[in-house]
């Protein structure tokens, strides 16, 4: 062993020096937040829970193409659908079971309506499995929820696409 | 009557002293994690209570309601009786150390020595927990452990000689009294380095941490245990890490002395001076616990009987030498 690290082990020296140090990290700021009263910035492409969205007047933009169906690589997404009066092909089942989702955004990325789309949510868990078996009640109703977010996130990301 | 009120008087002393000590476990546990937190740019417990301080006492009532689970091939009696050990034990301990001239418990005149063979007890609480459990994480841990505190105490009881030398009186009143004018951390600044590196080891504390080594032996001696039998180990291990603490105040930073005895600084209750003395220390534990990396266990061994029982001979000797050659032996002693 050489006599500088010899006495560098002696002396303890790296030990001291990483004490000092860690008292100094005591009094920095801090990079973690208080999660559930604090929460940190999302990206717009962030791809959290589904949702259906609406036209401005409250139509459905969906119009049963089965894109996301098609791509979906976990199978997750059930559509049946059925003509309208007004000749327009509408959706009547629209069906996602978030258990088999792996949150992949290709649904999102696929539809031509811009329709069904992943939101900034992610805090959904549930009790029940049975909870989790979104139909298109419930889709309808986060886009009614999160339009505001949805809208704007799609439209800061327009320009990247 | 008499004794009736003698009995009384003795359990009302007791739970004055034990008490506040698991209150001031269930802080320390706070504490360690806060300073943790800090030091690795987190924020650590801060929600329950003011600053977090309740969290302790909202995981103590979760362990109270968990299943205390025995697995079948335990011996459940031993199985059972490992966590009071290691509890008891470590509480018990605390009857000697003074926290003034007058506020202690018990005055023995042995108290050091008290101090050592119950420290030394403690690990039987471990190896029983560890063999009693028939699984052979839990026993691989209590096998390691064993060896580390018997390791560590040699060299522990060599440096309380070296203090002792000094002192010439094993009641640890007499001991802080010694340290009035010079307090020990000066003269025997190596022992005290060694002393604080071995108290790590002795308390299984990082970087010393093997018996309860995470990533090999998942939690060592305390795998089977759950609920409160878990919590009480927990406690134990913390009543002794705060006892070492006290010890390494009393042996080597003055106990309670203050540390300077000038006007506005003595009037500073003695008991506060020792609580510091403590928390310095622990807060050190704390720190030390985010910095190291955990030992291997041939160089704890190596670390423990090649470099720090050698050491902390010779410095006996020295000591030795140096007391008596300049006739500074303590008078009454010999």
């Amino acid at each position: 062993m050489n006599f500088g690290r010899f006495l560098k082990t002696i002396f303890l020296t790296e030990f001291i020096l990483a004490i000092a140090k860690a008292i100094k990290e005591i009094f920095k700021s801090k990079k973690t937040i208080n999660y559930p009263f604090e929460k940190g910035s999302i990206s717009p492409r962030f791809r959290g829970e589904h949702a259906l969205r609406r036209y401005p007047d409250g139509e459905e933009r969906c119009i049963a193409c089965k894109l996301c169906e098609a791509v979906c690589p976990a199978q997750a997404i059930t559509i049946e659908s059925e003509e309208r009066k007004d000749g327009s092909r509408k959706t009547t089942r629209y069906d996602i079971d978030m258990l088999k989702c792996i949150y992949c955004g290709l649904c999102q990325e696929s539809c031509p309506v811009d329709a069904i789309v992943q939101g900034p949510n992610f805090e959904f868990a549930t009790e029940t499995r049975e909870e989790l078996y979104y139909n298109k009640e419930k889709l309808l109703d986060n886009g009614d929820r999160w339009e505001s977010v949805l809208a704007k996130n799609i439209k800061t990301d327009k320009i990247y696409k | 009557m008499d004794n009736l009120i003698t009995l009384f008087n003795e359990v009302y002393k007791i739970l004055y002293l034990v008490i506040p000590i698991l209150v001031s476990v269930a802080m320390i546990v706070w504490l360690d994690r806060r300073v943790w937190g800090l030091v690795q740019k987190r924020k650590g417990p801060n929600v329950v209570g003011p600053f977090g301080l309740f969290q302790t006492l909202a995981d103590a009532l979760k362990y109270i309601f968990k299943e205390i689970i025995i697995p079948a091939g335990a011996n459940k009696t031993i199985f059972i009786l490992a966590p009071i050990i290691t509890m008891t034990l470590a509480l018990v301990a605390w009857a000697v150390i003074p926290l003034s001239e007058t506020m202690v418990l018990s005055d023995i005149n042995v108290g050091i020595l008290y101090l050592f063979a119950i420290s030394s007890l403690g690990v039987y609480g471990i190896i029983m927990g560890g063999w009693a459990s028939n699984s052979k994480y839990p026993f691989l841990g209590a096998i390691r452990s064993a060896a580390q505190m018997v390791s560590y105490e040699v060299s522990i009881g060599i440096i309380i000689i070296n203090v002792l030398l000094c002192v010439g009186s094993l009641n640890l009143n007499d001991i802080v009294m010694a340290q009035k004018n010079l307090w020990y951390v000066i003269p025997l600044f190596p022992m005290f380095v060694v002393f604080f590196i071995s108290a790590l080891a002795e308390t299984n504390r990082p970087p010393f941490d093997l018996p309860e080594a995470e990533a090999e032996l998942v939690a060592g001696y305390q795998t089977e245990y759950s609920g409160m039998m878990y919590a009480m180990f927990w406690l134990g291990e913390y009543a002794n890490i705060l006892l070492m603490c006290a010890m390494g105040s009393i042996l080597f930073l003055g106990g309670w002395l203050p540390p300077i005895d000038i006007y506005p600084i003595n009037l500073v209750p003695a008991p506060f001076w020792m609580i510091f003395k403590i928390l310095f220390l622990f807060i050190l534990f704390a720190i030390i616990k985010a910095i190291v990396p955990r030992y291997r266990y041939d160089q704890l061994m190596r670390l423990g009987w090649k470099v720090f029982l050698p050491l902390s001979l010779i410095y006996v000797v020295l000591t030795a030498s140096f007391l008596l050659y300049f006739d500074k032996l303590p008078k009454g002693a010999f």
